[in-house]
């Protein structure tokens, strides 16, 4: 394991950030701490860093306990959402910085310069200042910083947070293909479920200063522990005694199906390659949500005010409502 | 991927278009305009009248005055002492702000409010308030009166709130992260405020520290009760021209004038391009 956490909490006076975390990634791997605002998981990386203090528990680091060290001794490279690029400094000096610092000799620190400025496209930029470049490319100027040390692990705090939505999806590739190339363990703290499912791994779901699941993309997706891992990989909508997917539910114009609840289309919704329905379905209060593609509800000719007959898809992931399924 | 270039965004705000260097819009004509005239009536002007004052009276004149001995000294003292004072400032006022920005103690924002009053106070009165304690009555029973040390404490306390007041603002604005990363890095405390901070707040040190310098090469209220004005020993450029207005010597009057601008212009010019190659450097 690369990174061990054990029982690590953090209290900022009454408000509490971590409880209790007990967490172990594995080298290698690229793994993506995902859950809401100020749940925690941005804490969670600070501390793995040691930017800030864990008031209990443990950090152990490659087999060391790192607990108690500063940052400068964990050898561990982070990058930060709003780049936190030496603004007076070139690219090169950027990313000669931290060679610099541990003496190495010039000649070793131009070439590690010029081979992660190439690993990060952005050698004919070397002379340029921050200033000069875009958000993407100061981030990628963070990213070979941060690597030119050789950290025994990587930490991105949201990385791609700052960053357009096109940017942001260009980055996110090729952060995947960076991390397939030097295979340094990673771990990225996101709030973007599509982000985490995308590039990860693995992902821990933490919400509330708890760990709700840690599990593969297809894990938490296909066999959430509960409703909040649930509703936050996905949008969710509730049928009879179920919660489930949008796109888990079967849609007939005649009855029949055994189990299906009867009701009428209220709305009808194309977005581009599918169709958004809502459905009242009776005896119950709110409003069903299906997903279909635009095909399939032009073959069954759904329009306003249709009959339909709704019933959960064969292998569909559904957890019973709470509430409903306890009582 | 994107490597789409970004025009670089210096200071430059005069871009060159084809067809002409400088092409104004109708406002920011009018805009230059006002300002250059407020400028001149205020400023050029003036300036220009001493040095044609001084220039009046020939150059032998003007170099008689300033090779006069006792002026000399005068003005080396003043210099000196204008340097010496600046030279702390810029240590002790970064500090200062330092303290200012990152420390929480009580009292701070009474210190915060404090630091500006030797600003505020009419010269005059910051002198009194000195020889209140330091002067002939003092409590202590130390005299600086009629002391180069008197001048040199004077010109302290009228020019502590340049610094402090110039690198606070930068220091808020310093992104914490930055350092965080720097300390990821490896880079001891040390070592990040050496490379990382230092460079970022070197143009504003200097920016209060020419203001510093040019204020205790003028000033004048405060020296006017400390320094006792003894020739060669305690007598400074201002009072020196004070000395020559009242003997109805305008032209070696302008000629220390002339100086003193030199001076102060020179000063300014050279923190300025220490404060531009520290900033780049890094």
């Amino acid at each position: 394991m690369s990174i061990e956490v054990r029982g690590v909490g953090k209290r900022y006076g009454d408000f509490i950030a971590l409880d209790d975390i007990n967490v172990s990634l594995p080298t290698g791997q690229l793994t993506a701490l995902l859950g809401p605002s100020g749940g925690g998981k941005s804490t969670l990386l600070r501390i793995i860093a040691g930017l800030e203090s864990t008031d209990g528990g443990s950090v152990e680091i490659e087999g060391v306990d790192a607990t108690k060290l500063p940052p400068q001794k964990r050898n561990v490279g982070f990058v930060f959402q709003h780049y936190a690029v030496f603004k007076h400094m070139t690219v090169a000096k950027n990313v000669a910085f931290g060679l610099e610092i541990r003496k190495r000799p010039k000649a070793e620190v131009k070439a590690k310069v010029a081979e992660l400025l190439e690993l990060v496209h952005l050698s004919q930029f070397a002379h340029r200042l921050p200033s000069q470049l875009s958000g993407g490319q100061r981030q990628r100027l963070a990213l070979a910083r941060a690597l030119a040390v050789e950290p025994s692990v990587l930490l991105l705090d949201e990385p791609f947070g700052a960053l357009d939505a096109k940017v942001r999806k260009e980055l996110r590739d090729w952060l995947r293909r960076l991390h397939d190339e030097v295979h340094v363990t990673t771990v990225f703290v996101t709030h973007d479920q599509e982000e985490a499912l995308e590039v990860a791994d693995e992902i821990v779901v933490i919400n509330e200063g708890r760990i709700e699941q840690i599990g593969s993309p297809d894990e938490l997706y296909d066999e959430p522990a509960n409703d909040f891992v649930m509703g936050f990989l996905g949008a969710v909508t509730r049928l009879g005694p179920l919660r489930l997917r949008p796109h888990d539910i079967e849609v007939a114009v005649t009855p029949g199906v055994p189990g299906s609840s009867a009701g009428v289309v209220l709305r009808a919704l194309r977005v581009g390659f599918e169709v958004r329905l809502t459905v009242d379905v009776e005896g119950q209060e709110e409003p069903v949500l299906v997903v279909l593609s635009r095909t399939h509800a032009r073959a069954l000719d759904l329009e306003l005010g249709s009959r339909v007959w709704l019933s959960p898809t064969t292998g569909a992931t559904a957890v019973p409502v709470l509430g409903v399924a306890s009582a | 991927m994107t490597d789409t270039l970004v025009a670089p965004s210096g200071p430059a705000r005069t871009t060159s278009r084809p067809g002409g260097l400088f092409r104004l819009t109708p406002t920011s004509g009018v805009g230059l305009g006002v300002a250059l005239v407020w400028f001149s009536v205020l400023v050029l002007l003036p300036l220009a009248a001493v040095v044609g004052a001084a220039a009046d009276g020939g150059f032998d004149r003007f170099w008689s005055t300033l090779a006069d001995a006792q002026t000399f000294a005068a003005l080396r003292l003043t210099v000196v002492e204008a340097l010496l004072v600046t030279a702390v400032n810029a240590v002790i006022g970064t500090i200062v702000a330092w303290v200012l920005v990152r420390d929480q103690f009580p009292g701070k924002r009474i210190l915060d409010v404090v630091i500006d009053i030797p600003f505020a106070l009419p010269t005059i009165v910051a002198g009194l308030v000195l020889l209140s304690l330091w002067g002939p009555e003092s409590p202590m029973g130390i005299n600086i009166v009629n002391t180069r040390q008197g001048i040199f404490l004077a010109l302290l306390f009228v020019t502590l709130p340049f610094v402090v007041r110039t690198v606070q603002p930068v220091l808020i604005e310093l992104d914490a992260d930055v350092e965080e990363a720097a300390a990821s890095l490896g880079a001891s405390r040390v070592t990040t405020f050496r490379r990382i901070i230092l460079p970022s707040l070197v143009p504003a040190i200097a920016a209060g520290s020419s203001l510093g310098f040019a204020r205790a090469i003028s000033e004048f209220g405060s020296l006017v009760l400390i320094s006792g004005n003894t020739p060669y020993e305690t007598e400074v450029a201002s009072l020196k021209i004070l000395k020559f207005l009242e003997g109805d010597n305008q032209a070696g009057a302008a000629a220390v004038a002339v100086l003193l601008l030199v001076v102060a212009i020179v000063t300014i010019v050279i923190l300025d391009l220490i404060s531009r190659r520290v900033a780049r450097r890094g």
